[in-house]
């Protein structure tokens, strides 16, 4: 019988402990110079979004191009792009987890980070779009004198409200359960005060005891199990936003299914981009292995292909409604002033992702590389597609309209790209990237399964 | 830990002389599961262990009972959904009565969403709380940080603790107990 390879490649777990805790153990001024270079051009980048909000609260929702009869533009677009991002983080802690799969603990850590840094990416455009942002709290049903009104309950954006930040809240409540015992291992090995006092506090005094493990394995099953309906709801609810409408393009019943398996395929296909500069530049060869990369190409493949049975279907029902104005809108939308667009989308979503079908095409480094950026380029222009095209031109061809981004949407969407890298390199440098605790587990169970073979120290 | 032990235990009223209990060190968490049914079957009760991650078969080894937190969960989970309902009623059709788009004040299904999300997050604090709750944990000092390789429980050793509560316990003879069913390293642990 043939056994598949070992997933994890160590000696044993001390092995395992020195190895991904001496990326967080180094000493900060050797940290590799280029890591720093990159910090400081994403932390630039980040001070730029700060620039660009600065000057939008200043000046007024006036600087961003939206117009009418295009009021949602580049603002939701990127909040539903950098939601859909952070879905990916959760599937892989908790969907792949309920199934067992033990090919994740390697990248699941770092996908988790990825969603909690999305998910704040995707907060400020509807929380800066509403214009006063300092009035958040009327989002919330907080009671206050200055409103004088409770929220809108019929609504479906008070609804993606509760969806959004109950998504942020059970993500990091998550995230910090996988971490406590890997932040008690830091603890362990820390050798200066200052290690030992932020590590002894962050760790909460946890000792490995066996009726720990009993409540934390507990915590953790409940924690996947509810999270898992969580993210299909949450791509869900913010499709409601536009399919509760009755804007052609948008007022369909597809869209639920349609948007989160969108948002699984730009997520892992931003899991990829991240894990392969993490993998390359740290050296994580033997703890993140083709097999890993293999698998998730396969992901994407699978959710690329789904998304472009969601296109097709929706071009169908289009015609098949027999609603002229359904029609014309994916008529407009794959001829009309935006076809580089939905262009653009289709191939970067629905054609290049289909060179997975072939072995080698899964297995190489540079395509897999190209094909992540790109299925993120072809996710962004989805969001667009769907909101700016479906708005531009709707019923009444005299409010018909075209939208331009302004200097500043740009700035700002670029801006929210170099938070998410800036708190991302943070993570990877001052945190473990990878689950150490769950990471020996496999060892464990790898070592009972290949007993009497030695599992060698190997890269790929 | 580079904390003085002995200065935590001053400054907690703690004397020397107090014994926590005997922990035996092993190399691979099967031998360690392998020990605690066999230390168990000497009639020990009050045992523990400590490991770099969640063994599986030492609980039913050492006779740790199931977790109570899924029960705790669905309770203030239901609170959650309970809370959403009576919320979204209360605001709509008691406090504020504001018809908008002619839709009913309240309905159960426009009520859906925010009460599965609601579910959700009460449910997810109170896995996080009930967890730490149920450990007792945070907390600043154990005696079992005493052990001189405890650093190592949280790297790649196994540790089994007899604890000094247990009725059965007498250090010396705990001690040889471990011994005999494998611990390379024996000590007692003061605490």
């Amino acid at each position: 019988m043939e056994v598949n390879p070992p997933l994890v490649r160590a000696r044993d777990y001390h092995d395992l402990s020195e190895q991904i805790s001496s990326i967080v153990e180094g000493d900060v001024i050797k940290t590799p110079r280029k890591y720093w270079i990159t910090l400081g051009i994403t932390s630039s980048i980040t001070i730029l979004l700060a620039a660009m909000l600065t000057y939008l609260v200043s000046t007024g929702i006036g600087v961003w191009g939206n117009n009418r009869p295009i009021g949602w533009a580049w603002d939701i677009t990127n909040f539903v792009f950098w939601i859909g991002i952070g879905h990916a983080g959760t599937l892989i802690s908790a969907i792949l987890f309920l199934f067992r799969q033990k090919w994740r603990t390697s990248i699941n850590r770092s996908a988790e980070a990825m969603t909690l840094f999305a998910v704040m990416c995707a907060g400020i455009f509807p929380l800066f779009h509403t214009g006063r942002p300092w009035r958040a709290y009327w989002l919330f049903p907080v009671p206050n004198t200055d409103l004088s009104m409770w929220q809108n309950f019929r609504s479906p954006l008070i609804w993606d409200v509760f969806a959004v930040s109950t998504y942020f809240t059970v993500s990091l409540l998550f995230w910090y359960t996988g971490l406590v015992p890997d932040l008690a291992t830091l603890r362990d090995r820390a050798v200066s005060k200052l290690r030992q006092v932020v590590f002894g506090i962050l760790s909460l005094g946890w000792r490995g005891s066996a009726r720990h493990w009993t409540n934390y394995e507990a915590a953790y099953l409940i924690l996947a199990g509810i999270s898992t309906p969580l993210v299909l709801s949450v791509h869900t609810i913010v499709s409601f936003d536009f399919a509760t409408s009755v804007i052609p393009g948008w007022h369909t019943t597809i869209f639920p299914p349609y948007f989160v398996a969108g948002a699984i395929f730009s997520g892992f296909a931003c899991v990829m981009t991240l894990l392969l500069i993490a993998r390359w530049t740290l050296n994580l060869q033997n703890l993140i292995t083709m097999k890993h990369l293999e698998n998730m190409n396969k992901i994407i493949l699978v959710t690329g292909s789904v998304v472009g049975y969601a296109y097709a279907c929706e071009f169908f029902i289009a015609w098949y409604s027999g609603n002229i104005y359904e029609r014309f809108t994916f008529w407009n939308r794959a001829f009309g002033p935006y076809w580089w667009a939905a262009w653009s989308m289709y191939s970067c979503n629905v054609f290049i992702p289909q060179l997975y079908w072939i072995k080698a095409m899964r297995r190489s480094l540079p395509v897999m590389f190209i094909i992540s950026i790109t299925t993120n380029i072809g996710m962004w222009f989805e969001r667009f597609v769907i909101i700016v095209t479906s708005l531009h031109r709707d019923f009444l061809p005299s409010s018909w309209g075209y939208f331009r981004p302004t200097w500043v949407d740009m700035c700002t969407f670029a801006g929210t790209i170099g938070l998410f890298l800036t708190l991302f390199l943070l993570f990877a440098r001052f945190l473990p990237m990878i689950a150490i605790s769950e990471v020996k587990g496999v060892l464990a169970y790898e070592k009972q399964l290949f007993k009497g073979q030695a599992v060698e120290v190997a890269a790929e | 830990m580079n904390l003085d032990p002995k200065a935590i235990r001053e400054k907690l009223g703690i004397g020397d002389d107090k014994v926590y209990g005997v922990i035996g060190e092993f190399d691979d968490p099967h031998e360690l599961v392998q020990a605690g049914r066999r230390i168990r079957e000497m009639g020990y009760t009050k045992l523990d262990a400590m490991t770099p991650f969640p063994v599986h078969g030492i609980d039913e080894a050492l006779g740790i009972p199931r977790s109570i937190l899924g029960w705790i969960v669905i309770c203030v989970g239901l609170c959650g959904t309970a809370t959403a309902f009576l919320l979204i009623w209360y605001c709509g059709a008691i406090n504020d009565k504001f018809v908008i788009g002619g839709k009913p004040l309240f309905d159960f299904t426009f009520s859906i969403p925010i009460a599965f999300e609601l579910t959700i997050l009460f449910s997810a604090f109170a896995s996080f709380l009930g967890m730490w709750a149920l450990n007792g944990l945070p907390r600043l000092y154990h005696p079992a940080m005493n052990y001189r390789d405890a650093h190592r429980a949280s790297d790649d050793k196994f540790l089994l603790v007899i604890e000094a509560d247990d009725p059965k316990f007498e250090a010396q003879r705990a001690a040889e107990h471990l011994r005999s069913v494998g611990a390379e390293t024996v000590e007692v642990v003061e605490g």
